[in-house]
């Protein structure tokens, strides 16, 4: 018997597991290879613009991805260092291996017991989970954590060939797939892909710029043990109008274009045929050549993810400066997958319907590392909660790019894999990299989650904001730059607390509701909104909608 | 053509044209019945007592039906003013100005705006989320555009507003006590027969009379009773009275030309000119005694207030309207001259939603759907 059980040990899965243990729960790591702890199955780097504000708030919670990318950093660069310290976003690269390691590492302190098999089926007993049925036999716990990633009934598509399974050479979870479509919380397909990989040894460095790491000391964690490895070189080149000619030629040839891959992928992560096709007026697309290793020839050329077939690919990367000679070691691919409207989720990612259910992750429709993570965490923390009848741990859009995500997810829902991007965040001033420990450290301690070593990290920082000197900080100075602006925001944020305490009963019928056009009845239907503030950010519902819903919303409240 | 019999007599009321509009294809949205009842008093009172005698029927309140068609969706908020104006419209001029906004000329003005900004949004995100694709530097561009729109929203702010024409156009009649100001007033009003109704806005302070001059509404204000209870309430009086003359869109000073206040629509006049008194230069003699000079007064009253009222076909703002505007261009202005591409964006936000807010629509994801319509990203 667990209190927590997790399918599928990927960023999510690890986050939510460690999250639930640190709460105190008893907790069982279902996957199918245990070597997949910590995987990094797509591009060897960590944080970002809006992504690294994800990394730094999960930290606060001593989650394990800030300390693992520091622990297997070889390159780093805070970007966006010529604009306002709101949107300097943190990024490593990560070497493959020492990151797994080092998650694993990380996950063994918690006590998280890691269970070899394939999660078949959910064991459910009066509306609420019991347990999980595995390849192992059956496994008993008061809540489960999905966090199976793009492995739900995925199929891998190389140019003309079709392949089932989640990842290069890996299986699919069919069985579980077919069971969430039965409790009905399967929604459709996405597709995510990949750059082939490309032998270091075969690039020629030299002819190309070179991309160096930051020279200042900082790291991604509050809790910095110093450790600096070598730096490898990262390059940037380009692609051509050679590149492009190849790409155009073989259009016909792209699951993409040929109706092979019905899901939809992200506008902000186009394969390189897509760019070609949508911008073919652009003379040129920057690839980052990203080592994946510090002993790995394996190179990562971002900005080309394609699923063309294997010879095209060849063809076009030899086509790029500095890469006339590459060897590609395997070829990228696309993956599409099936993911759960996540407006079937409350604001601690428990689904509404099934009590002590919890998804995270890519099967949310979101794509990332840490945006994976980030809802790990928040599934971890709650699923712990559910268990042991602990306090729930919500976030809000105010206080953190988490309370952003979740909010957006359970509310919009996705109709493209969610990516984190800071236009995302309407408070982004307040929302920086550099405060994350003062935005949640409150709340982090409350949670009940954190070692010895991080509460005291935090309430040291706290007396530091209090003491003087903090306007010499560079926290300090964020802050004082921001006042104004921050003040602004704050009566915003004031009048949107007054409609989030008009509350919408959940059992209210929107098409009882006088006014309300049919599209909106759907529209509001759909997300569920549980405050009247909620229910104005459903995208399209209008002003008019929301007079009648207020109307509604009060009327009952009175009688 | 339908007849139409009282329900509870079966009589024969009228023969009348029954339109049947069914929703949510109707003007409200909701299922419309229209009777086109012949013209007489008689008949439409009888059909209105007979439909209002039947359970659950009730007369629409002001407005209502401009209310539900909004709340339906049939119509935005910019247009729903526009119909509201219309309903109260009284002269021919409020007529046409409405109907210009009614038919979506504002809609598609903001709509030209919120897409400029919506613009300016997505180029500053994408400087700001992708940080690491290369390209230049900043937009250069973006400063000089956002000062431009903010230039373009300023001046729309400077044109005539729709206030005077729903209201009236503002004339104070200002000047010492006895100078004639409350007989000047009655003169013109009479001479007009055009009161539109029973003096309302009085106050214990001053008096509002609407009129309407060559198709021109005018709201006629005498100062008289300010003036003449200084002793008791100087202050309040005089700084009342100074608000008036400071809101007029058109003075009448019926004092000494020299003492007249400052104000750039003023008539200067000279009252009781039948009495011989030899009329100041600049000023009009005008006398209500003999008629003198109120023609000509007209026609200067006439022709001033037409400088404050919208053209004819143009499209006024309200003073909602002007409100929100007025708090984009101040945005816009702020992006221009932001240095930290954050703050432009933050500013943008502000103008964004300032539009939002007048045209009652929202979201995040049209930032983004121009940002990834517009620009090759991502890598």
């Amino acid at each position: 018997m667990f209190d927590v059980l997790v399918i599928g040990a990927g960023h999510a899965g690890c986050e939510a597991a460690s999250a639930a243990a640190r709460r105190g729960a008893s907790v069982g790591l279902l996957t199918f290879r245990p070597e997949d702890a910590g995987q990094m199955s797509c591009n060897p780097s960590i944080g970002g613009v809006g992504k690294g504000h994800l990394v730094r708030e999960l930290d606060v919670f001593d989650g394990l991805m800030a300390g693992a990318a520091d622990q297997a950093a070889i390159h780093r660069r805070m970007l966006n260092r010529s604009k306002g310290p709101a949107v300097w976003g943190p990024r490593v690269q990560a070497d493959r291996k020492l990151y797994r390691v080092a998650i694993g590492e990380l996950l063994a302190e918690t006590g998280v017991e890691i269970v070899v098999a394939e999660a078949t089926g959910l064991i459910v007993r009066n509306g609420a989970i019991a347990g999980v049925e595995t390849g192992a036999g059956t496994l008993h716990c008061r809540s489960v954590v999905i966090a199976t990633g793009t492995f739900l009934d995925a199929r891998m598509f190389v140019g003309e060939q079709l392949v089932a399974g989640g990842r290069h050479g890996e299986r699919a979870a069919l069985a579980l797939a077919g069971q969430i479509r039965d409790i009905g919380l399967g929604q459709g397909r996405l597709k995510t892909g990949t750059p082939p990989r490309l032998d270091g040894r075969t690039i020629d460095w030299a002819r190309l710029e070179e991309q160096p790491s930051d020279a200042d000391e900082w790291a991604m964690s509050a809790l910095d043990d110093g450790i600096r490895r070598l730096e490898l070189r990262c390059a940037i080149t380009r692609t051509n109008g050679r590149t492009h000619e190849i790409i155009a030629a073989n259009f016909g040839r792209s699951p993409l274009f040929a109706g092979a891959i019905e899901g939809r992928g992200p506008r902000y992560c186009p394969s390189i045929e897509d760019k070609v096709k949508r911008f073919g007026d652009r003379d040129g697309h920057q690839i980052f050549l990203e080592p994946e290793g510090l002993d790995d020839r394996l190179v990562y050329p971002n900005g080309i993810s394609t699923s063309l077939p294997a010879d095209v690919q060849r063809d076009f990367v030899r086509s790029v400066d500095g890469l006339e000679r590459v060897e590609m070691v395997r070829p990228g691919y696309a993956v599409e997958y099936e993911f759960v409207d996540p407006r079937r989720l409350g604001g601690t990612l428990e689904v509404r319907d099934l009590k002590g259910l919890f998804l995270a992750g890519q099967i949310n429709g979101t794509t990332g590392y840490e945006e994976a993570a980030a809802q790990g965490l928040v599934a971890g923390l709650n699923a712990a909660a559910r268990a042991l009848e602990l306090s729930e741990v919500r976030f809000d859009r105010r206080s953190s790019y988490i309370g952003v995500m979740v909010d957006d997810l359970t509310l919009q829902g996705v109709s493209e894999p969610y990516r984190m991007m800071t236009a995302r965040a309407e408070y982004r001033l307040s929302l920086r990299a550099d405060n994350a420990t003062t935005r949640l450290g409150e709340a982090a301690l409350a949670a009940g989650c954190l070692s010895d070593r991080r509460r005291e990290q935090i309430e040291a920082h706290f007396e530091r904001r209090s003491g003087p000197g903090w306007a010499e900080t560079g926290e300090g100075r964020a802050d004082a730059l921001y006042a104004p602006y921050v003040q602004r925001q704050q009566r915003e944020w004031d009048a949107v607390q007054r409609d989030a305490r008009v509350w919408i009963p959940a059992e209210l019928d929107y098409a009882a509701i006088p006014g309300l056009s049919t599209e909106m009845v759907e529209r509001l239907d759909a997300a569920r909104p549980e405050t009247l503030d909620q229910a104005s950010r459903v995208h399209g519902v209008t002003p008019a909608a929301l007079s009648a819903l207020y109307v509604a919303a009060s009327r009952r409240a009175a009688a | 053509m339908r007849e139409l019999r009282s329900p509870a007599t079966a009589e024969l009321l009228d023969e009348a044209l029954v339109l049947r509009f069914d929703s949510p294809a109707s003007s409200t949205g909701e299922d419309v019945v229209e009777f086109q009842c012949h013209g007489g008093r008689a008949v439409v009172d009888a059909v209105l007592s007979a439909i209002g005698a039947i359970d659950g029927v009730r007369l629409a309140e002001p407005g209502e039906f401009t209310r539900r068609a909004f709340e339906n969706g049939r119509i935005d908020l910019t247009e729903a003013e526009g119909l509201a104006d219309l309903i109260e419209a009284e002269t021919e001029s409020q007529r046409k100005a409405a109907l210009s906004l009614a038919e979506g000329g504002l809609r598609k003005q903001i709509d030209r705006w919120q897409e400029q900004v919506l613009g300016f949004s997505a180029r500053a995100e994408r400087a700001i989320d992708y940080a690491d694709e290369g390209g230049p530097e900043g937009d250069p561009q973006l400063s000089s555009e956002c000062g431009a729109l903010a230039s373009e929203l300023r001046a729309w702010l400077d044109r005539p507003r729709i206030e005077p024409l729903k209201d009236g156009v503002r004339v104070v009649v200002a000047g010492p006590p006895n100078a004639g100001k409350s007989s000047l007033i009655n003169t013109i009003a009479g001479q007009e027969r055009a009161i539109v109704t029973d003096v309302p806005g009085t106050t214990r302070d001053h008096i509002e009379v609407p009129l309407s001059v060559a198709g021109i509404p005018l709201i006629v204000t005498d100062t008289a009773g300010l003036r003449e209870t200084e002793d008791q309430v100087e202050a309040i009086g005089v700084s009342r009275a100074e608000a008036l003359v400071g809101a007029a869109d058109v003075l009448l000073w019926l004092g000494a030309p020299d003492q007249a206040p400052q104000h750039p629509r003023l008539i200067r006049i000279h009252p009781k000119a039948d009495l011989g008194e030899p009329i100041p230069e600049r000023a009009l003699g005008v006398s209500v005694v003999t008629g003198e000079g109120l023609g000509a007064l007209l026609l200067q009253v006439a022709d001033l207030a037409k400088s404050v009222l919208p053209a004819e076909d143009a499209i006024a703002l309200n003073r909602r309207q002007a409100q929100h505007i007025g708090e984009a261009a101040e945005a816009v202005r702020a992006a221009a001259s932001a240095a930290d591409l954050v703050l432009v964006a933050e500013e943008l936000r502000q103008a964004r939603h300032a539009f939002d807010r007048l045209s009652g629509r929202a979201g995040v994801e049209d930032v983004l759907d121009a940002l990834f319509s517009r620009f090759c990203l991502g890598k």
